[in-house]
């Protein structure tokens, strides 16, 4: 197995990765979860058996990295008296430079959530969302259909 | 495209503008930083670095050598975790610097082999002892490795020399005293061996 050097693939795909980060856990948290993916990464990097589409591969890692935040920042929660009006249970206070739109992002579910920034900051197409969330096509349409119409109802530019 | 999609992608995370979160220490620590390297400066032009865990693995002149070309090997021979980490190369850098400087007469970096084997690796090795200052033949590194004959492919195996400079190459000449060859081009060894005293100056 040839594997470019594994700095290429940093060049080409880190400020991709990062954007993609921020627009999933938000400015504060993508520092920590861009290193643990790259770091990931690296570690499993001379084992890949598929060498053919590097930028999907480095996307599904990043997502599983962001599975695992939102995994970890559940556990740590702390209850709140008021029912929460989101559906992941918290609403990030502002961070600077956030805007409302991705702010909403971060508060669809999961799958969605991943599948809008997918689709809409690293410009992936339907075929590349499936292989980095390890679904089908037509449920990558619907993650995204479904994220649309959400947000729909609740935004007003 | 809907109003939603297009605020999507224009509202969408900016690209960072300062340097995005720095990985080589992380994976320093987590020894998972097989081959750092760096490019820098010399009196000979740009050079790229490279150092294992186990010491210096290569040195290429990238105005000679191309840079990717370079990079591509290390990934292939020594191993794909290749990262860009300047801070890990700040002593053969200081060490190079001293050396062009004339302050320093010997490396005091350990040295990787990675990329030589069999018999080009026991005349870079031979070719590492000689001393600054001094020469010696393709003759005599040929026969330093064990095949007194072999001196046109002692040649090629200084031609291919993974780390030109610190193991010095420079200091083979000719047996009429000749300056022979050099990969990266003869001013090159000339210069060098004008940093360590020894005038090319009335060789042909």
């Amino acid at each position: 197995m040839r594997l470019p050097p594994f700095q290429t693939l940093l060049d080409a795909h880190g400020r991709d990765v990062h954007r993609f980060l921020v627009a999933s856990v938000g400015r504060i948290d993508a520092d920590d979860c861009y290193q643990e993916t790259w770091l990931a990464a690296l570690r499993a990097y001379p084992r890949l058996k598929d060498a053919s589409n590097l930028r999907s591969w480095i996307f599904t890692v990043a997502h599983r990295k962001v599975l695992d935040h939102v995994r970890a920042r559940r556990r740590v929660a702390v209850p709140v008296g008021e029912v929460p009006e989101t559906a992941t249970g918290r609403a990030d206070p502002p961070e600077p430079g956030d805007d409302g739109l991705w702010a909403r992002v971060r508060d669809l579910p999961p799958k969605q959530r991943t599948a809008l920034a997918l689709r809409y900051v690293a410009d992936a197409g339907y075929e590349e969302i499936s292989s980095v969330m390890g679904t089908s096509e037509d449920a990558a349409r619907r993650n995204v259909h479904e994220a649309l119409k959400r947000l729909r109802m609740e935004y007003r530019p | 495209m809907t109003d939603l999609e297009s605020d999507l992608r224009r509202l969408s995370p900016e690209p960072e503008l300062g340097d995005l979160p720095d990985l080589s220490q992380a994976a320093a620590a987590a020894g998972l930083l097989d081959v750092a390297y760096a490019t820098l400066d010399s009196p000979l032009g740009p050079l790229l670095v490279a150092t294992t865990p186990r010491g210096l693995v290569r040195l290429a002149y990238i105005d000679y050598a191309d840079e990717d070309a370079v990079l591509e090997q290390l990934a292939t021979h020594v191993s794909p975790r290749v990262l860009a980490a300047p801070r890990k190369l700040d002593e053969p850098r200081r060490e190079l610097d001293e050396y062009f400087a004339g302050r320093r007469e010997r490396f005091d970096l350990p040295v990787d082999w990675a990329l030589t084997r069999g018999f080009a690796r026991r005349v870079l090795q031979a070719t590492a002892k000689i001393p600054y200052g001094a020469t010696a033949t393709y003759k005599q590194m040929a026969a330093q490795a064990g095949s007194p004959r072999a001196s046109r492919a002692a040649g090629n195996a200084l031609g291919s020399n993974p780390i030109p400079i610190v193991v010095p190459c420079h200091r083979i000449l000719h047996s009429g005293g000749g300056l022979g060859g050099y990969t990266g081009g003869l001013e090159k060894k000339r210069l060098l061996l004008g940093v360590e005293g020894y005038s090319t100056l009335k060789q042909p």
